[in-house]
């Protein structure tokens, strides 16, 4: 690395970055499960920006020069302007970017919030829960004046985008989190300068049914059953009793850790090679699966059994759907229109 | 384009409508209707498929979220289906579908199913003509502007860059 004299630290090891936004801290610790090995990462990688481990300042990144940093795995996605102007503070100044985990790739759980607005995040958040404590019904403000001058809080976007929304991305590593060896391969592939195809999945290009040791026969259901509903038989594919599993189609990479101890794949790898919405796809076979040609039984096992569609088809990627996000409403949630809405009024 | 001339016209909203047909029967019922030199309403953009059960649920969300204002899917009568019983596929991925459109907001009824046979060519220039009666009255969809942000995105993201200059720096 020839420009590592621009920042004061140059000790000839590539510079590895990494970055949390809207995400849980689950990635942080996948990271730290590699074990031992992490040693060996900072054996060879300067590590000159992750908050959550080390210090570091975000000044610092800003002093650096384009592309220093070698490896930037970011986690999260972009719910407020402080992530989007970070990722694209990381996006200038590394020259590989990863998306690390579910969250960055396809917007995770943070983005089922896309089934509301921010009207609706912050009057829950800091009105409606039963420990907020808020007579004064005080929301956070983008802009607040103090003696001293303006404060300024970052702007809370109405909608939850992924890094790829944002930025461009150099490789996906999927999992929520990923996997400890598929992100030890990564690591490995970097220094190592065997990298795939640009914008490609770090995984495999198969489905956890792949990886499922499941008896498979044919899929044929009078009912969707909730996973409290039953206990499952230990040796038969989990969709043919019924229970919604996602493994048909979910990539591939961990195993099929869940369906072996009796639970069904939630999805957490995300789409499978190709696969554009991943909800649509899985929609597509659950639906197949109904033994009925009676429209009206259809509807009926298909409303019984499956109480919250979206919630179900999308867990991990309404971000990253072809939809993004439910409607959003010209009222405010409440039923109020306008006027109502914007008095909580970060930005109209 | 003809969107604009809609517009600078300010006549009444014309619905974009797309519509999936399967080769075998509504598609040629819908070949029917023209060499019959019915009418229907111009609003449909026919897509030929194989068979309805060839429609993938993706093809209806990207209808959507590119700026269709409905989507139709027409097929085969049930046990009519060329290859045998795909169309039964068609009905139960149809229904869950327009339940988690609904779960989303799009309107049930800018989701349709019509079965029309290959002789049935005025029947399914009704169903045409119904349909975008239908979705003239729900107004137009125009998804993309459900994702996005407010202008003062882009002052903030730079206010930080302001913010960071001035307050952080040392001076030497």
């Amino acid at each position: 690395m020839s420009q590592t004299h621009a920042h004061g630290r140059s000790s000839g090891k590539p510079k590895l970055a990494l970055y949390w936004a809207a995400s849980c801290g689950g990635c942080e610790i996948a990271v730290l499960a590699i074990d031992e090995k992490i040693l060996t990462v900072a054996e060879h990688f300067d590590v000159v920006f992750w908050p959550c481990a080390v210090d570091g300042k975000v000044r610092d990144i800003e002093k650096m020069a384009d592309g220093e940093i070698r490896l930037c795995l970011f986690n999260g996605g972009i719910r407020t302007s402080e992530q989007e102007y970070m990722a694209r503070l990381l996006r200038r100044k590394s020259q590989v970017l990863v998306a690390f985990g579910s969250c960055a790739q396809e917007g995770c759980i943070p983005g089922l919030a896309n089934l509301s607005n921010r009207e609706e995040i912050f009057r829950t958040v800091y009105r409606d829960t039963l420990s907020t404590d808020n007579p004064q019904g005080i929301y956070p403000q983008p802009e607040t004046a103090v003696p001293e001058g303006k404060l300024h809080l970052p702007i809370f976007y109405d909608t939850l985008k992924t890094l790829g929304q944002t930025v461009e991305v150099d490789y996906y590593l999927p999992g929520c989190p990923p996997e400890a060896e598929n992100i030890w391969e990564a690591l490995v592939a970097v220094l190592e300068g065997r990298l795939p195809e640009r914008g490609s999945v770090i995984g495999k290009n198969t489905t956890v049914c792949d990886e499922c040791p499941r008896i498979r026969e044919e899929k044929k259901i009078k009912r969707f059953k909730r996973i409290w509903e039953v206990i499952p038989d230990q040796e038969h594919c989990l969709l043919e009793q019924g229970i919604i599993c996602c493994g048909i189609a979910t990539r591939a990479g961990c195993g099929a850790k869940c369906p072996q101890v009796n639970s069904p794949c939630i999805g957490c790898h995300g789409p499978n090679e190709g696969v554009e919405d991943f909800g649509g796809r899985l929609l597509s076979a659950l639906a197949s699966m109904i033994d009925s040609n009676d429209p009206n039984e259809i509807e009926r096992i298909i409303r019984e059994g499956i109480p919250d569609p979206v919630g179900t088809l999308y867990r991990f990627n309404l971000a990253s759907s072809l939809l993004r996000r439910s409607r959003r409403a010209a009222t405010d949630g409440n039923g109020q229109k306008g006027a109502a809405a914007s008095k909580l009024g970060a930005v109209s | 384009m003809s969107e604009n001339r809609v517009a600078n016209l300010g006549s009444k909203f014309e619905p974009k409508l797309v519509a999936f047909m399967c080769n075998w029967c509504s598609y040629t019922a819908s070949d029917l209707a023209g060499t019959a030199r019915l009418h229907y309403a111009p609003n449909v953009r026919i897509i030929r498929v194989m068979c309805s059960g060839r429609v993938d649920p993706t093809f209806v969300l990207k209808a959507f979220a590119l700026g269709a204002d409905g989507v139709m899917i027409a097929g085969c009568h049930p046990g009519d289906c060329h290859y045998l019983e795909q169309n039964y596929k068609t009905m139960r991925r149809y229904a869950l579908l327009r339940y988690t459109l609904a779960e989303l907001g799009i309107e049930e009824d800018r989701l349709r199913l019509v079965w029309a046979s290959a002789a049935e060519g005025p029947q399914l220039a009704e169903a045409i003509n119904d349909f975008v009666e239908r979705v003239r009255q729900l107004g137009p969809l125009r998804w993309s502007i459900n994702w996005q942000e407010d202008g003062q995105r882009e002052k903030a993201i730079e206010q930080i860059a302001h913010e960071h200059a001035e307050a952080l720096e040392v001076p030497v």
